[in-house]
């Protein structure tokens, strides 16, 4: 039983999206979208996270209306959309390349979702200025977008997403184009809006960063598969597998065989040599091989005795001044990626390269997962 | 200090160089060398566009109005009938006597151009039947010695005594002339001098001209009904299948013309490819065989497939810059198909269609071979008659005039084209 | 393309373009119209001279008209040494000073010892041209296929009698005399008429009758190929494309002389020609009696000697005789026209106006 259906099984009816057993196949040979079965409540600020070709853009198209499902049903409202043409299903959706309409203005871009709808003129006037107030163009009606710097066609993008008040808006990696300062700007104005409408918003990106940023939940796509659905902070600390624990922020890997297993602690028997102690996630047998996951800030560097319930020893291969941190690589246990940080605070003492040291944690900060990956 | 400086007087004087010197001048120096490296490439072009585009058409724009044939044939009698009064009818006999004398010496004159055989010619345009009146009198000029000469002139022939010719004499000895943009227009000066319409039994240019201009906007509507789809296909199909459809559109590119025209005749002829397939359908009987060629379907047929790439390739090439993703925003926010269709999609292929159409349009308004072979009787459209002139009467004048009448229609069109659409809107590709 | 088509075209490109340089160097520059046209002159003319002289022909074809004569002359690059014409093209280049002048008393006299400038048959000499042949427009069906064929112009212009498409050449000329004709204008009238503007009126009028049914042609070689086609039904043409086609391709065409209007080919050297005296000596030797008598055997034109006439034997390669298919053979003059070049002169360029805005009607 996969993670997806328990929450299914949470929100059950009231559920504001619903994929229900969506399959999808574009050359009837390879399936991109397998048994997908999710389920957003309304409100819900929802992103799907996962490399290219994981499975996240087809899905999206397919709540869009631009894909049909190959198999299984899509909700919204409670009402099956699988044959509601793209137009009929009111749904706000935001570009990667932004589509703004290069031969309308600004304010013909955001009008043309409310002439479509045979609005009176007066009403689309009040709307679009209030429109473009809200993602702070009001002077940029009669520009055309090209005259437009990136993060402005941006705002207007989400902005003609947003005039004719779709309960639900669709995000395509829309922040992809925008330099990095640009586009943490952009994170933050679009979850503002977000809580600020209180719309539905399911968004779609590749880069976990935003995810994390943005987020009520994040589902994880991989291979046709959502492999965790969780909040940012579940999803960071506590991976259900370990190409989610690869795929969200930085991981220290660890090979080995469970040696015991008592109360969810696993004992495992390192491939480098000596025995540590981690929570038991994926494992459940004795002898059963497994990846210990272990974040590289809740590494400590020559703990006291009895601080951390595990301790080993490590040689320093390589240091690296960051500031705010010092980001030191080690080998531990035959692992010569092992990344340790080490904050750049008053009392540490200084390290040097070469120097052998012991490094410690505790058993709950490193998870036992599968052997795979 | 020296910032404070610089801010006071920096108004009216020139900024300087490090070395002094004002920094424009220093500026316009170091981009000199690379200016004239640009213009030196380009000069092998400008060149080839002076020789073979500036100048012949700068002299076909001469020669439509300056035809100097009577004051190369008759440099004196030119001169003296210059300031004569042609309401007189008749001229003075010392006049005549001039005439007399430059005609017996252009009779000896065997030098091209300037023969009496080349006024007879020129005169001929303006009076029909007049050519023989000149190479008699000339054969005879030589023997009339004393006067009176306009006697004498009327004796060997007595249409001399019309008033008409001595004033076509005055017009055509003079070299800038109207006479070719009259002709082309089936205009013609009367014998009073007025100008008037050719009789309808003898207008052809207007009528063909404008012949011309509509069956070439035929042409280039039906060539915008079949491209559009097929561009629109090219341009989403995936790149594979696309460009094997794309050889096909450009397979009769690389075909001969002549080879391509051919195939049409017999693929419409009425022992044809489709005449025989209908008749063995028992579509039709085989004694009400269709006429598909020699007439302007013909020429219709086989010139939309000849100029159909010309704008399948500007309106794919303009497609294929329209993200699918615009259709998709159109239609999430709530536009139907058609609807999505004409306000965003549609729009946007704009500069494609315009271009690849006024293409056609120009391409099809000059076009001359097609419908020389297809056309029949009815193909004869403007080109023809310009080649006819040029190739066959040798009335290059005519051919000239009718040429800058053509020119002038296309450019024309090209001026309400930038009116329309504007001309930086054009993409070609 | 394959390679190898690659280099075979580009080997044949070379070909040509050293042909042409050679063809620089070639003492003599023949022009002439080509198809059986020219075949029939290289035979006749162009083989005994080569093998008298030694002299090196390059024979070359053109559509007739005096457009290149005229550039070659103006641009004082003249290839073309010796070029055969139609008598109206002859006059005007002539008029218009593009031609060498031609001393009758130089052309050598009959075989029967007539001087040249009796022995020519009247009007086929002119200041700067000599006619070789004599060549007629006539109009042509396929007895295959019409048993009882028309006989009379009066027929062709008859569509209730001889249904069917009718060739006619693109043009006025020789289509207005054809129609009067037609209408019952007696041959020797034919131009009185046509130079009053009811007499002009009166032929469009009748062409007018069946203008419906024409499949207009341009090209000599196109109306043979009509018939053989079944395009049309009857179709004018030039009477030696009609006779090769029956002769030489066994075509069953029948011609009908009644209404034909014949005309003349001439030799005109083109002024300044490069090779002018072997111009003149080809000249010579190509209008003697013998040349012009041989030349009939290979094609149905009349030789334009008197001296030739009784030489004229039978067709080059089967048992035809020639006198009968000549344009100038008694029986076949009995209601014919010689076309007027003098008329056509003055007028072809407003009745060409005419009959295209007819046309285009």
């Amino acid at each position: 039983m996969s993670l997806a259906e328990e929450q299914s099984v949470d929100h059950g009816a009231e559920a504001f999206v619903r994929f229900d057993k969506v399959q999808k196949s574009y050359d009837g040979e390879i399936l991109v979208v397998k048994d997908l079965n999710l389920d957003i409540p309304e409100g819900e600020f929802l992103t799907m996270l996962g490399p290219s070709g994981s499975g996240k853009t087809t899905s999206l198209l397919m709540l869009a209306g631009f894909e049909p499902a190959t198999h299984g049903e899509i909700y919204l409202g409670g009402q099956s959309i699988n044959n509601v043409p793209p137009n009929k299903r009111g749904i706000g959706m935001v570009f990667q390349n932004y589509a703004l309409f290069p031969h309308m203005t600004v304010a013909e871009n955001l009008a043309f979702p409310l002439l479509v709808r045979k609005m009176n003129k007066a009403d689309i006037e009040a709307k679009v200025q209030r429109a473009l107030e809200m993602v702070e163009l009001p002077q940029m009606g009669g520009r055309r977008p090209a005259q437009l710097s990136g993060g402005q066609q941006q705002r207007v993008a989400v902005a003609r997403a947003l005039v004719f008040d779709p309960k639900l808006i669709l995000m395509d990696e829309p922040l992809g184009a925008l330099d990095k300062q640009l586009r943490e700007q952009m994170q933050y104005e679009i979850k503002h809006i977000h809580e600020n409408l209180g719309v539905t918003v399911v968004y779609v990106t590749h880069d976990q960063a935003e995810a994390l940023t943005m987020s009520d939940r994040i589902a994880v796509f991989e291979d046709g598969i959502i492999q965790q659905l969780s909040t940012p902070d579940d999803l960071y600390e506590r991976p259900q597998n370990s190409f989610v624990a690869q795929f969200i922020g930085e991981n220290n890997k660890l090979h080995g065989k469970v040696s015991k297993i008592a109360k969810g602690v696993a004992s495992v028997d390192l491939d480098g040599g000596g025995t540590v102690t981690a929570a038991a996630v994926n494992v459940s047998a004795v002898g059963e091989r497994t990846t210990l996951s272990l974040r590289p800030e809740r590494v400590e560097i020559e703990p006291a005795k009895g601080q951390t319930e595990n301790a080993i020893t490590g040689e320093i291969l390589e240091l690296i001044y960051l500031g705010d941190h010092i980001r030191t690589r080690m080998n531990v246990a035959g692992n010569t990626e092992f990344i340790v940080k080490v904050p750049n605070s008053a009392g540490n003492k200084p390290l040097a390269e070469g120097a052998k040291v012991n490094v410690g944690w505790q058993s709950m900060d490193c998870r036992a997962l599968d052997a795979l990956g | 200090m020296t910032d404070a400086t610089l801010s006071t007087t920096g108004a009216a004087a020139p900024l300087l160089a490090a070395d002094g010197t004002p920094l424009k001048e220093k500026l316009a120096r170091t981009t000199r060398r690379m200016k004239m490296r640009a213009l030196l490439l380009t000069l092998p072009l400008v060149l080839f566009l002076i020789l073979s585009f500036v100048l012949p058409i700068g002299q076909m724009l001469y020669r439509s109005f300056n035809n100097p044939t009577g004051s190369n044939v008759m440099p004196n009698f030119a001169q003296a009938i210059k300031n004569w009064d042609a309401n007189q009818g008749i001229p003075s006999d010392d006049l005549v006597e001039i005439f007399v004398k430059d005609m017996a010496s252009a009779k000896k004159n065997r030098e091209v151009g300037k023969t009496i055989g080349n006024l007879a010619t020129r005169v001929n345009y303006e009076i029909p039947g007049s050519r023989s009146l000149f190479t008699k009198t000339a054969r005879r000029a030589g023997k009339i010695t004393e006067g009176p000469y306009f006697e004498a002139l009327v004796k060997i022939d007595k249409r001399w005594d019309n008033p008409n010719v001595w004033r076509t004499l005055q017009r055509v000895t003079n070299d800038f002339t109207l006479s070719f943009y009259l002709a082309a227009t089936d205009r013609k000066y009367d014998s009073s001098g007025a100008i008037i319409m050719a009789d309808e039994l003898y207008q052809i240019y207007l009528p063909i001209l404008w012949k011309t201009i509509w069956l070439s906007a035929l042409i280039t509507f039906l060539c915008f009904i079949i491209a559009y789809p097929v561009s629109y296909l090219l341009s989403t199909l995936p790149l594979a299948t696309s460009n094997l459809l794309m050889i096909l559109v450009l397979l009769p590119f690389w075909t001969s013309l002549l080879v391509r025209t051919s195939a049409w005749i017999a693929m419409l002829q009425k022992s044809g490819i489709i005449n025989n397939v209908l008749v063995y359908l028992d579509i039709i009987a085989d004694e009400s065989r269709i006429q598909m060629i020699y007439n302007i379907t013909g020429t219709v047929v086989a010139m939309v497939h000849i100029l159909l790439p010309f704008l399948i390739l500007p309106l794919y090439s303009v497609m294929k810059t329209i993200p699918p993703s615009f259709m998709r925003a159109a239609r999430s926010m709530g536009a139907s198909n058609t609807y999505a269709f004409t306000r965003v999609y549609f729009p946007q292929t704009i500069p494609g269609i315009a271009a690849g159409t006024l293409l056609v349009f120009i391409l099809a308004i000059g076009y001359y071979i097609t419908p020389a072979l297809v056309g029949g009787s009815d193909g004869l459209l403007i080109s023809n008659l310009i080649a006819d002139h040029i190739k066959k009467t040798l009335n290059w004048s005519l051919g000239a005039a009718l040429g800058t009448i053509l020119l002038v229609v296309v450019l024309l069109f090209y001026w309400i084209y930038n009116k329309l659409v504007g001309v930086d809107n054009l993409k070609f590709g | 393309m394959t390679i190898t088509k690659l280099l075979a075209s580009t080997a044949v490109g070379a070909a040509i373009a050293f042909g042409s340089v050679a063809a620089q160097a070639a003492d003599l520059t023949v022009v002439s119209w080509g198809g059986a046209y020219t075949k029939s002159q290289v035979e006749a003319y162009h083989k005994p001279f080569i093998a008298k002289t030694g002299t090196n022909i390059r024979s070359e074809d053109y559509n007739g008209g005096i457009a290149e004569i005229k550039a070659q002359v103006e641009a004082g690059n003249v290839t073309w040494d010796i070029v055969d014409v139609e008598l109206s093209d002859a006059i005007r280049a002539c008029d218009e000073g593009l031609l060498e002048t031609i001393d009758h008393s130089t052309l050598p006299a009959g075989a029967d010892g007539t001087p040249a400038t009796s022995d020519f048959l009247e009007g086929t000499l002119y200041d700067c041209a000599v006619a070789n042949i004599v060549w007629s427009t006539i109009f042509a069906y396929d007895k295959s296929k019409m048993a009882d064929g028309p006989k009379t112009m009066g027929d062709f212009f008859n569509l209730q009698k001889f249904p069917g498409k009718r060739g006619l050449r693109k043009g006025a000329k020789v289509n207005l005399e054809f129609a009067l004709i037609a209408d019952g204008v007696a041959a020797s009238d034919v131009y009185d008429v046509l130079s009053t503007p009811a007499g002009v009126d009166r032929a469009f009028a009748k062409l007018d009758t069946i203008k419906s049914e024409v499949v207009w042609w341009e090209a000599g070689a196109q109306p043979p190929q009509m018939l053989a086609d079944g395009e049309v039904a009857i179709t004018t043409a030039y009477n030696g494309r009609i006779f090769n086609a029956v002769a030489g391709e066994g075509k069953p065409f029948e011609i009908v002389w009644d209404g034909q209007i014949w005309d003349l080919d001439l030799w005109v050297i083109p002024k300044g020609a490069q090779n002018k005296a072997t111009a003149f000596e080809f000249l010579n030797f190509s209008t003697a009696t013998e040349q012009l008598a041989a030349q009939a055997s290979y094609i149905s034109y009349g030789p334009a000697r008197k001296s030739s006439g009784p030489l004229v034997g039978k067709y080059h390669n089967k048992d035809i005789d020639m006198g009968p298919q000549m344009p100038t053979n008694p029986a076949n003059l009995t209601n014919a026209v010689q076309s007027n070049f003098e008329f056509w002169a003055d007028n072809a360029d407003q009745l060409n106006e005419r009959f295209n805005a007819w046309l285009a009607k």
